[in-house]
């Protein structure tokens, strides 16, 4: 339970200074802690498997990606600069800072009211599992055509990112 | 130690969801807007866990494990797009980008 609220706060909080961050290499740090701590939280869920793939994939590879880009581009410097907007166009973004906020709240009270009915059909017992061998069994025999489908999903976006990112030397 | 009730997992995922929402409304990076659909895909796969684990059945971390998946392709060409279009433009405000508004 202690562990749980760590983790949870950990993880908005890091959520919090994802959004709240003017720097986007601050903001990708702070995705590397949200991260890191739903990996703890897939722990406590006894999805030991996914944790660790949580950890490899997001974490090491996306972040990773993130930063890669945010240097690369040299972003940091030219990244929403603070102009010194003029009175009314500062005036109308705060409006639409608060309207983003007032929307997002009654999202949040969607969702939680959408999901709390649902609770109802999940059974209280658990009891903890050969994690990595379930998951290695239905991938290969329940799902083996997602999973397969998968590679195909990563071919089609090597080759986009390849010529995405190469047209710009052709041309 | 009593166990965390489903609840409050599925209160966490939504409140992670409404902050990557939030976020991409807000934001106008087309990086952190990409960061914040992460939030929100991590939000949804805390969702798949809490389910699998309470509900005892694996099919929802072969779903993560999809989704997981995609999320990587998409990151890839999202941001293969974002360093094209950075070239482009010089830079990554999504309000600048408006050449499909005619």
């Amino acid at each position: 339970m202690v562990i749980f609220f760590l983790l949870a706060i950990v993880a908005v909080a890091a959520g919090v200074g994802v959004i709240a961050q003017r720097s986007a290499v601050r903001s990708a740090l702070f995705l590397l802690v949200n991260f890191c701590c739903l990996a703890g939280l897939y722990i406590l869920l006894n999805a030991q498997f996914v944790a660790a793939v949580q950890v490899i994939v997001y974490a090491g590879a996306i972040v990773v990606l993130f930063l890669f880009v945010v240097m690369l581009l040299g972003i940091e410097r030219a990244e929403e600069s603070p102009a010194p907007a003029a009175g009314s166009q500062a005036g109308l973004q705060r409006m639409q800072w608060i309207a983003a906020l007032l929307l997002g709240l009654l999202f949040l009270a969607g969702i939680i009211w959408a999901l709390v009915p649902a609770q109802a059909a999940t059974s209280g017992a658990v009891t903890p599992t050969d994690n990595v061998q379930a998951i290695g069994a239905a991938l290969l025999t329940d799902f083996a055509i997602p999973f397969e489908l998968t590679a195909l999903v990563l071919l089609v976006a090597i080759i986009g990112a390849v010529v995405l990112a190469k047209k710009r030397l052709e041309g | 130690m009593p166990t965390v009730p489903a609840e409050y997992y599925l209160v966490l995922s939504a409140i992670l969801f409404t902050l990557g929402v939030v976020g991409v409304l807000i934001r106008r990076n087309a990086l952190v807007m990409f960061m914040s659909v992460e939030l929100m895909l991590n939000a949804v796969n805390l969702t798949l866990i809490t389910y699998s684990h309470f509900l005892e059945n694996v099919d929802g971390q072969i779903f993560v494990l999809l989704v997981m998946a995609v999320a990587a392709a998409e990151v890839a060409v999202g941001l293969a797009i974002v360093v094209a279009l950075y070239r482009h433009k010089e830079t990554t405000d999504v309000d600048e980008m408006d050449l499909l508004k005619g």
